[in-house]
């Protein structure tokens, strides 16, 4: 019979223990998992994305059910374990079930510190800890209220800008003088403090929290000074204390934490230890990149082979977005400690190397953390740095022979740097397993090294270590990026902006590492759309970002003229409104009038400088802008309908201008053209559009996403309904979830074949609560863009735009 | 050989940041182009590629994008980037304080 291994704890330690084990021996042992959590095991690191939004729970599952079952594991989800009897080698579950085990690994993690004043039992105070935590506090946030994160190290940190991230106001408690004064100086806190506040988060240093109020849900908190700060959630994070109850009940030998050998056994036999939950050398770890060394020696140990755990120098990165922070080793004072720190206040950047005997101890970078691992190696492998003093803070591209172009700069780290500290992979594991797996993606090289796979901060190592590999073969993430000056694909941009909360162009560009300066004539207006759609009543659009015509409000024609196409709502039109348009074209001796494909007057050939003219007097005559040249409504084509025609079932030609009259104005992804037939016969060509309304007897049939310019489609049916009410109402959810989906240029038809047709129809159709938000938020965007940007112009909005300036001579040179 | 004259175009402010300004002189038609970084260039306000007008375009980095067909131009030397070849006329620019001077051709010399 196997051997029965017993795990207490399914964390990220346990987890990785078992991988090394497996692969080595995948039959040695009979496995059972007990986890106080009802869930398989997932990054722990990665909480933070998910409560900032950029990632959900699947995203971050290390383990899936499938991967147990495939192991022939017994995992026991939701069943703490109550008690250890090492006597009789056996573990007791809640249940009071009882196990045997002939090895025991306890791998329990720790518990974070609630700090135990008054009120701190109220419903809305938390730690952040596992999921439930995070998906507790998502409920909470919804996009509104207040919430109070008491502690601003790094878990607190990432804390607060997870909830800012999802809408609420934070303010950050603090009990020393500056944030994270245990990794930085003062000088270096202030600099953080200053980034944190620059995203919207209150920082308090120097503060004592005194008491939570509120009845049985939390309304605010008290300070020392007598401070109140109302809240709706209270996030402890002042730090983790290993879990040991357990253990210490079996009468295992217990300090902060469980005892531990190098040989990862604690004092009793056949039960080992490992994770956050041990002390090793009089050190408790909390940080994974050490417990991932514990895993392997242990799992070598519990296949007999010969392994020793020597302790761990550790480094971590604050994982929230736009601050760079590296810290890396030790930096307490003592007397033969000296340091060497640069500071550039202006491009935000803080380095601070402590040394001791010519050796580096600790490091600290701020704002440009690329030399980080470089750095941390030095420190792992004592190098004396005696030669380098001099240049040492300015890091790796000054230190003679490497050139500045931080592809070399990777290319010139020797085959046994530290590349994931988080996973402890080398560059040389990650160069042979590229050549010897033939892996050509980052998600290849992710599975099969580890590496970038928990924090994923050493992304950008990884793939300039794949560049230098694959050299042209390498497709970052095989994403179609944007354009050339980012790898970023549209999707990714998107949810970004999003999660992020990046809310202008160069945010964008400076948190996504754009590699120009400024993009280009194809990101800048995508960006840019993007931005309007997003945040419609908060962002200023970018005008410089807009191809011509949306900034002068015209076409743009082969000669550099420009024409002019005003509204006729729904095709109709009157003597009087033809006559003011006759009179405008002999005012202005216009060169061509033309009816155009969208059922209105187009006017051609006119100066540039004579626009703002052209349009006051189309103005006075009730014209407004028609669109014709906007990434938005254009036209709505319809047929006369019920009024006149025999077979006509509806008033097509009513709805048709309803529909342009509440539409037009928000910005779309491409351009989006209606019509509205009064029958089947369909004389509006309802079904080449990107939205048709057929009207039928028993009332509308709503089409979607046809074509009929670079390809030909017939439209989706997308659904039946009653009333005209309800096509506006279906038609403005349609139109606000392609607003929100569609790629900047991808035309509704594009659109719907990307995401599914289905997809779309199940939504518009039949979920009445999301029909209403899209329509809740196309009228939030409606509420700023209905402006007739014409009228604008006549009242002098760019005026500088259409006239040109006059040069005064001054001398005359060679 | 053209004379070229220094002559006064306003203040950097007229320019927009990222942006264009025409400018009318003898006929000619000259753009003004203000970057990010606040360098001022002035070039011949027509496309090597179909005398588009470039004063239409978007400006990055030092380089426009023409309006009509999406050729890439630099400010620089006016010449078309990338795969496309030909080049349009720059002129010489200096900023004073925040006075702007081009100097431009003369024609009637
Ligand atoms: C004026 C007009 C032709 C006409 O004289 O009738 C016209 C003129 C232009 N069309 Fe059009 N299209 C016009 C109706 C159409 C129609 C017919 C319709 O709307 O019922 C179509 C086919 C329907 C469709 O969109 O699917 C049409 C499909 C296109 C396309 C192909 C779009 C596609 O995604 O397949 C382009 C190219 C583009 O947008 O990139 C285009 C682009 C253009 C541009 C904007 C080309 C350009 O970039 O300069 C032309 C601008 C001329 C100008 O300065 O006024 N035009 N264009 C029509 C203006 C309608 C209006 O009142 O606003
Ligand atoms: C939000 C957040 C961000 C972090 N970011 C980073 C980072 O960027 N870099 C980094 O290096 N580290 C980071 N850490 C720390 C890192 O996640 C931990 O060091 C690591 O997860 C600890 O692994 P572990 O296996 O020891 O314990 P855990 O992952 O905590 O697992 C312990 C498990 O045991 C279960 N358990 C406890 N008692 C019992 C019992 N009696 N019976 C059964 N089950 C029990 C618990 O429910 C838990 O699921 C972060 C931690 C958090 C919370
Ligand atoms: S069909 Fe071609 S040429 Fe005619 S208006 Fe449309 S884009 Fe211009
Ligand atoms: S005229 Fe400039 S790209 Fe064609």
């Amino acid at each position: 019979m196997k051997e029965k291994l017993i795990v207490i704890g399914n964390g990220m330690a346990p987890g990785r223990m078992l991988e090394n084990l497996l692969e080595t021996d995948p039959t040695r042992y009979d496995i059972t998992i007990f986890n106080a959590e009802p869930r398989v095991n997932y990054n722990r690191l990665m909480l933070s994305p998910v409560l900032s939004g950029e990632k959900n729970y699947a995203d971050i599952v290390t383990h899936d059910d499938e991967w147990y079952e495939n192991h022939h594991i017994k995992l026991h989800k939701n069943t703490p374990i109550q008690s250890i009897d090492t006597i009789h080698k056996s573990v007791r579950t809640h249940h009071g079930d009882s196990f045997a085990y002939s090895k025991l690994v306890i791998a329990t993690g720790s518990n974070p510190i609630v700090v135990p004043i008054p009120g701190s039992d109220l419903e809305g105070v938390m730690v952040y800890r596992d999921l439930d935590d995070v998906e507790k506090m998502i409920s909470i946030a919804s996009g509104k209220g207040s919430a109070v994160v008491i502690g601003g190290g790094l878990l607190g940190l990432e804390a607060a800008a997870g909830l800012q991230a999802q809408g609420m106001s934070v303010t950050v408690i603090h009990l020393a003088d500056t944030l994270m004064e245990k990794q930085l100086d003062p000088a270096a806190g202030h600099l953080l403090e200053t980034a944190m506040k620059l995203k919207g988060i209150r920082v308090i240093t120097g503060a004592t929290t005194t008491e939570i109020h509120g009845t049985s849900q939390v309304s605010g908190i008290s300070l020392k000074n007598g401070t109140r700060i109302d809240c709706e959630l209270v996030v402890m994070a002042v730090g983790i204390r290993p879990s040991c109850s357990i253990a210490n009940i079996a009468g295992l030998t217990v300090n902060r934490g469980i005892v531990v050998n190098d040989a990862m056994e604690t004092s009793a036999e056949n039960v080992f230890a490992l994770g956050e939950c041990v002390e090793h050398r009089e050190i408790c770890y909390g940080l994974v990149a050490p417990l991932y060394e514990m895993a392997s020696v242990l799992a070598k140990r519990l296949l007999d082979q010969p392994a020793s755990y020597t302790g761990s120098a550790t480094a971590t990165k604050l994982k929230v977005s736009d601050v760079d922070l590296y810290s890396a080793g030790d930096f307490s004072d003592s007397p033969d400690r000296e340091e060497i720190v640069l500071r550039d206040a202006k491009a935000g950047i803080y380095k601070r190397i402590v040394l001791e005997n010519e050796l580096i101890c600790g490091v600290v970078l701020y704002g440009d953390t690329t030399d980080g691992p470089w750095y941390f190696d030095l420190l792992k492998k004592s190098v004396d740095i005696t030669e380098m003093r001099e240049t040492l803070v300015y890091g790796q591209a000054y230190q003679g022979g490497v050139s500045l172009d931080p592809t070399a700069a990777v290319a010139a780290l020797p085959d046994d740097s530290e590349i994931c500290g988080c996973n402890g992979v080398c560059k040389g594991t990650i160069v042979t397993s590229i050549n010897r797996l033939n892996l050509t993606s980052l998600d290849d090289v992710r599975s099969h090294t580890k590496a970038s796979s928990s924090c994923g901060t050493c992304t950008g190592l990884v793939e300039k270590l794949m560049v230098l590999t694959l050299g042209e073969n390498y497709n970052p993430a095989a994403i179609t990026p944007m354009c050339g000056c980012t790898h970023y694909g549209h999707n990714e941009v998107r949810r970004l902006i999003t999660a992020n909360s990046l809310n202008s162009i160069e945010a964008i560009m400076q948190s996504l590492e754009w590699n120009t300066s400024c993009g280009c004539a194809k990101c800048r207006p995508a960006l840019n759309y993007y931005l309007v759609c997003e945040w419609p009543d908060l962002y200023k659009d970018d005008y410089q970002s807009r191809f011509i015509n949306e900034r002068v409000h015209a076409n743009i024609q082969k000669d550099g003229t420009y024409s002019v196409v005003p509204r006729m709502w729904g095709g109709m039109t009157s003597s009087q409104e033809l006559r003011a348009i006759a009179d405008v074209v002999d005012k202005f001796n216009i060169p061509a009038v033309k009816v155009t494909g969208g059922q209105r007057i187009d006017m051609l050939g006119i100066e540039k400088d004579d626009l703002p003219a052209v349009w006051k007097d189309l103005g006075d005559a009730g014209f407004v802008s028609g669109h014709a040249y906007a990434k938005g409504l254009r036209t709505v084509k319809t047929c006369v309908g019920r009024t006149w025609c025999r077979f006509g079932t509806q008033d097509s030609t009513g709805l048709g201008i309803t529909l342009e009259k509440r539409l037009w104005g928000s910005w779309t992804p491409a351009k989006v053209k209606l019509a509205v037939s009064g029958c089947p016969r369909n004389c509006a060509e309802a079904t080449c559009k990107d939205i048709g309304i057929i009207c039928v007897e028993s009332g509308f049939d709503i089409q979607f996403a046809g074509a009929a310019g670079l390809d030909i489609k017939g439209t989706e049916y997308l659904g039946h309904v009653n009333t005209e009410v309800e096509v506006l109402e279906y038609v403005t959810a349609l139109l606000q979830m392609y607003r929100e989906q569609g790629h900047y240029l991808e035309r509704m038809y594009k659109w719907a074949r990307r995401v599914g047709v289905e997809k779309i129809q199940s939504v518009i159709m039949t979920n009445s609560e999301q029909r209403a938000e899209y329509v809740a938020r196309f009228e939030l965007s409606q509420s700023v863009a209905q402006v007739d940007p014409w009228a604008a112009r006549v009242n002098g909005e760019h005026h500088y735009e259409f006239n040109k300036i006059e040069p005064k001579p001054i001398r005359a040179t060679a | 050989m053209n004379v070229l004259i220094w002559l006064e175009v306003g203040v950097l402010d007229d320019i927009p940041i990222r942006g264009s300004r025409r400018i009318k002189h003898q006929e000619r038609r000259i753009a003004l182009f203000r970057t990010a970084e606040n360098t001022v260039y002035a070039i011949n306000d027509s496309c090597p590629h179909e005398g588009g007008p470039l004063s239409e375009g978007i400006v990055h980095d030092n380089c426009v994008t023409c309006p009509l067909h999406n050729w890439v131009i630099s400010l620089d030397t006016g010449a078309a980037q990338g795969a496309d070849s030909g080049s349009t006329e720059t002129y010489p620019v200096r900023v004073e304080g925040n006075n702007v001077f081009v100097a431009l051709p003369e024609l009637n010399s």
